[in-house]
């Protein structure tokens, strides 16, 4: 079980917007997280920099958060189930195009089919994957 | 300053999604177990920032160009096609194995765990293995293969 956190969750989703909207209306880059990290695997000289800040960002803002309570946390999958995990996530959003962040976020608020699409897909996918871990094959966690 | 603003950007984004609760594994799995102990929490992110974001892209539509760089960026022109179908599904799947999608992977590191650092190299290498599969003009077929290992290596733990 987890404690339903309205304040919490929807103080930071407004605070993921606000940077989403700061990155497109100052630099006209839009805040997907894998886009932005795999273009900082494709080698564009002079495209690098922000990218990799931008990135730096996150733990950094996680851990200001963290000074105050408990803002990160820890995956409790086994390790065979993080590496397949973290391959899946990887090269999905690559293939295709965009994550929670690009699609969910950025993507939806102007109205992408695409996005809208590709939202669907992942949180279906991903709802019945919990589901056949949890309840389907022997439960785990 | 293009650079400060993406590191601006970046920590807010990163300060958001540890308020939210979205670093957090086991609500990510409690929010996606809408048949078990759901927890609504993160549709709340989601529609914060949807709502947020809506307003900046209405802002961007009546500009011009962004304040520090020459245009807004182009949409895709690609329509829905294969990659974007199984490249989310792919997601979506690796998604519900763990719990952490890249951002919130990412803000993770600010609290050093092995767990994590496995997850998030894991995904630089699909990320990479993308890359690779993409210059070598062999698309789907990297795909499948990842989906293999990643299949394979799920039952081999479930069914341990």
């Amino acid at each position: 079980m987890t404690e339903f956190t309205p304040i919490e969750s929807l103080t930071g989703g407004l605070l993921i917007g606000v940077a989403a909207a700061l990155l497109l209306l100052v630099n006209g880059r839009v805040a997907g997280i894998s886009g932005i990290a795999g273009g900082v695997l494709g080698a564009v000289r002079g495209d690098r920099l922000w990218r990799v800040l931008f990135l730096l960002g996150l733990p950094l803002g996680a851990a200001l958060v963290s000074m105050g309570f408990e803002g990160t946390g820890v995956p409790r999958a086994p390790t065979p189930l993080l590496v397949a995990g973290g391959l899946l996530v990887g090269y999905g959003t690559q293939l295709g195009s965009g994550c929670t962040s690009g699609h969910g976020v950025c993507g939806m608020a102007r109205g992408s089919k695409r996005s809208i699409v590709a939202t669907t897909i992942f949180m279906a996918t991903a709802a019945l994957t919990v589901f056949a871990v949890r309840h389907g094959l022997g439960g785990a966690s | 300053m293009n650079a400060l603003v993406a590191l601006a950007s970046g920590l807010l984004f990163g300060v958001g999604l540890a308020l939210s609760g979205m670093t957090q594994p086991q609500k990510v799995l409690n929010f996606l177990d809408v048949t078990g102990t759901w927890d609504p929490s993160l549709a709340l992110v989601m529609g914060g920032a949807l709502a947020v974001s809506a307003v900046g892209h209405q802002l961007a539509r009546s500009r011009r160009a962004p304040l520090l760089a020459p245009q807004f960026p182009q949409p895709a022109t690609a329509g829905i096609d294969r990659s974007l179908v199984l490249g989310s599904s792919l997601f979506g799947v690796g998604w519900g194995l763990v719990g952490l999608c890249p951002g919130p992977a990412l803000a993770n590191l600010a609290q050093p765990a092995t767990s994590t650092l496995v997850f998030v190299v894991s995904m630089g290498v699909g990320m990479a293995l993308f890359r690779l599969g993409s210059r070598a003009g062999a698309m789907p077929g990297p795909g499948a293969a990842i989906a293999t290992v990643g299949m394979i290596a799920s039952l081999g733990v479930l069914l341990r």
